[in-house]
């Protein structure tokens, strides 16, 4: 599905990545931790296409496809979803209008019929439920005014909408009460099947008692040092990543 | 069912058919402004001696005057003595033959705005010699008004048959001598609408100049005065959301409410005369004095202005709080993009006792434009407990365009309480980039973003004009991201 291969890429003339090379199936969730500055948050916006980043070396393949030579929007109608950290706020644009035009924009993209007003209502309905929001955040404008938790919330109800072939989280852990975690960690399994993939930034394990990765990553220096299961995480949380050699500012503390 | 919007539009296309027009369609006068120039007008439209007077006076008192420079904006002089200041109405036919002889820019825009395709014809100024079925819903509804005892015609039929309510009420908000354009309107007028709500009434349906057959075609110096009797109420549409061909640069419109004891008045404008090439080529000034009295106690006026055409926009709708409980209000949308530069705001002059006043305005700036602010919250000594809120927002799209506010506030009376906020934002690049990441073109995400930024103006718009208005700023903004 997805195939890095050494990737090399820079923020105002800073190389992050530094020969990346990651391969994900269809079906699996991998998992990348790494300590601040490693990297992680470059990786999913190189992927998704954000401005300011340069890809200086290696290549990207998405089912086949170079993905770098997508657009941004192109990427998202492709099924390449990108959970924010921290999502922005649209004043004034409801929560249903900005869904209702990114999936019927997906969906003629992909040559479907656009969804009917009613139709639509119905699935965001159901959607939001299965995030615990209340039906009003429908109509509140995106994201405005709502707080920490409920913005990602919203950014995991948006990803059961638009159902996407690779979800990219983006330390969607950070600043989380535990039942939001547990919320949020629902929803991710809930869209988990054999043809989607799911990549997990973050920077503690926490998450991953509820969203049980296949394989974990350990990102340092923009390269990935180590590669295990689910049991190099609870490594990791044990020794810090200190036990890799790796400097990190802000020990693991959970 | 075929709604009044659908089937009286085709009606706009007939040319003006009522009597003492078409007699005079032969003449034209040389460019150029005198007191000889005004009596040939007056004498054209067979006008009784007070509204003779009314213009000459008018026009001695516009010679005394400076054209303004005190606006945030720049173009070339204005020779007044190379205008044309009376053609008659011209005839559908000296306008393009068919529709290749159209601008293609303008004709891309109607297909982008959804316009019929016989409607693109009239808006272009085509010559259409079919033959329209919709007479008889245009008279549908005449009769329907008439039922109301609203009168609703161009203003120079006003003249001939309501001359008491025209003298009574014509510059008696806006006067001749207010400032150099309404002067100059004064004097030279050629046509615009009349309403007159009697008492009591809610008329029936909105008002638009849609419905006035040669609305389109009033021309430069547009008058409109409408008057609301004790207890009534009326909405009224102006303008078009498409923009119209015209060869007129300079548009100087005058626009007069008067509201009596417990009546509202509800305004409505779209504006998208021709702003230009993107060079800054062209384009319409549009100098325009709009003002509403609230003469009444427990009377209201609200404007209601969504601004994306002319090249220069100077324009003021306000609103004088004399009744005593009156309440005025203000919701605007101006957007430029390319050269465009507007200067618009309002003014709410605070006279009677707990009068109270709302300001919205949202400012857009796109490409290399310029926008500004203006505004007038003024409370007499009288004025007890007078209330004003002000918002005032700016959004930028880009590096290149300016955004300016000047509000001004004199209070006179310690009772009043003003409030002022204002806030400057960019379409940022968060915004921009959550959008595309969820599938939406860059151009759908920024006109998107603007829209939420204006929904507390378009939701004081009629809903069809709401509809309309989001589409327009979607075909003003296009290429405005790069």
């Amino acid at each position: 599905m997805l195939s890095i291969k050494n990737l090399y890429a820079r923020v105002e003339d800073k190389d992050i990545l530094k020969g990346l090379t990651l391969e994900v199936k269809p079906g699996e969730v991998h998992a990348i931790m790494g300590p601040n500055g490693s990297g992680k948050s470059t990786l999913t916006h190189v992927l998704s296409g954000r401005d300011g980043y340069e890809v200086t070396e290696g290549e990207v393949t998405y089912f086949g496809k170079d993905l770098l030579e997508l657009e941004p929007e192109d990427r998202a109608r492709e099924g390449i979803f990108l959970a924010f950290q921290y999502p922005v706020e649209i004043p004034g644009v409801s929560n249903i209008q900005f869904l209702r035009t990114a999936m019927n924009s997906i969906r003629k993209y992909r040559g479907e019929e656009e969804l009917d007003a009613a139709s639509f209502l119905k699935l965001a309905r159901q959607k939001i439920g299965m995030v615990n929001l209340d039906p009003a955040f429908l109509k509140r404008g995106v994201n405005e005014g709502f707080s920490g938790g409920e913005k990602k919330r919203n950014e995991i109800m948006q990803m059961l909408m638009l159902e996407p072939k690779l979800a990219l989280l983006d330390e969607t852990d950070s600043g989380l009460d535990i039942d939001a975690l547990q919320t949020v960690a629902n929803g991710v399994n809930a869209l988990r099947s054999p043809d989607r993939a799911v990549i997990l930034v973050t920077h503690y394990q926490r998450l991953l008692n509820y969203i049980v990765p296949d394989y974990v990553h350990v990102l340092a220096n923009g390269r990935i040092v180590k590669s295990g299961g689910r049991e190099l995480a609870l490594e990791l949380e044990e020794k810090g990543y200190g036990w890799l050699n790796i400097d990190d500012d802000e020990k693991s503390v959970v | 069912m075929a709604t009044p919007e659908n089937s009286v539009d085709k009606y706009i296309k007939r040319e003006y058919e009522a009597g003492f027009i078409t007699d005079i369609e032969s003449d034209a006068l040389e460019p150029g402004l005198n007191e000889d120039v005004i009596r040939f007008i007056s004498a054209k439209k067979n006008e009784p001696e007070f509204m003779l007077n009314w213009r000459l006076k008018a026009y001695r008192e516009w010679q005394q005057m400076e054209e303004p420079e005190w606006a945030h904006v720049h173009y070339p002089k204005i020779d007044y003595n190379d205008i044309i200041y009376y053609s008659a109405p011209k005839s559908q036919k000296d306008g393009p033959k068919s529709l290749d002889e159209v601008d293609p820019e303008l004709l891309k825009t109607y297909e982008k705005l959804g316009i019929p395709l016989h409607e693109r014809a009239a808006l272009a100024g085509v010559a259409v010699d079919a033959v329209f079925d919709s007479v008889s819903v245009a008279t549908t509804f005449k009769e329907k008004l008439a039922d109301a005892g609203v009168i609703f015609c161009s203003i120079s039929e006003a003249v001939q048959n309501h001359p008491e309510l025209v003298e009574k009420y014509l510059g008696s908000v806006v006067p001749t001598r207010d400032n150099f354009f309404a002067s100059l309107n004064s004097a030279v007028f050629s046509d615009g609408s009349f309403v007159y709500i009697p008492k009591g009434v809610r008329c029936p349906m909105e008002l638009s100049t849609y419905f006035r057959i040669n609305a389109a075609k009033t021309g430069q110096f547009e008058r409109t005065l409408i008057i609301a009797d004790e207890g009534s109420y009326v909405s009224y549409l102006e303008g078009c959301t498409a923009p119209m061909r015209d060869e007129n640069q300079l548009h100087a419109a005058v626009v007069e409410l008067v509201a009596l004891e417990g009546a509202e008045i509800k305004y409505s404008t779209v504006q998208n005369w021709y702003p230009g090439d993107e060079e800054g080529r062209g384009g319409i000034y549009n100098f325009v004095t709009k003002r509403g009295l609230c003469a009444g106690a427990h009377s209201k006026i609200s404007w209601t202005q969504v601004e994306t055409g002319s090249a220069i926009t100077w324009k003021y709708p306000s609103v004088i709080l004399r009744g005593d409980h009156s309440v005025g209000e203000f919701y605007s949308v101006a957007l430029t993009n390319n050269l465009q530069q507007a200067d618009t705001g309002t003014k709410m002059i605070h006279m009677g006792k707990n009068t109270k006043s709302t300001i919205i305005s949202k400012g857009i700036s796109a490409g290399r434009s310029d926008a500004s602010y203006r505004g007038l919250v003024r409370v007499g000594p009288k004025a007890e407990n007078a209330r004003n809120y002000t918002q005032c927002d700016s959004l930028l799209i880009g590096d290149k365009c300016g955004a300016h506010t000047f509000p001004y506030i004199e209070s006179k009376n310690n009772s009043a309480v003003v409030e002022h906020e204002a806030t400057t934002s960019k379409v940022s690049d968060e915004q921009l980039f959550l959008c595309r990441q969820r599938g939406i073109d860059a151009e759908r995400a920024v006109s998107m973003i603007v829209n939420g930024f204006c929904k507390e103006v378009f939701k004081e718009l009629p809903m069809e004009f709401a509809v309309e208005a989001g589409k327009l700023l979607e075909v003003s903004l296009e290429g405005s991201v790069g």
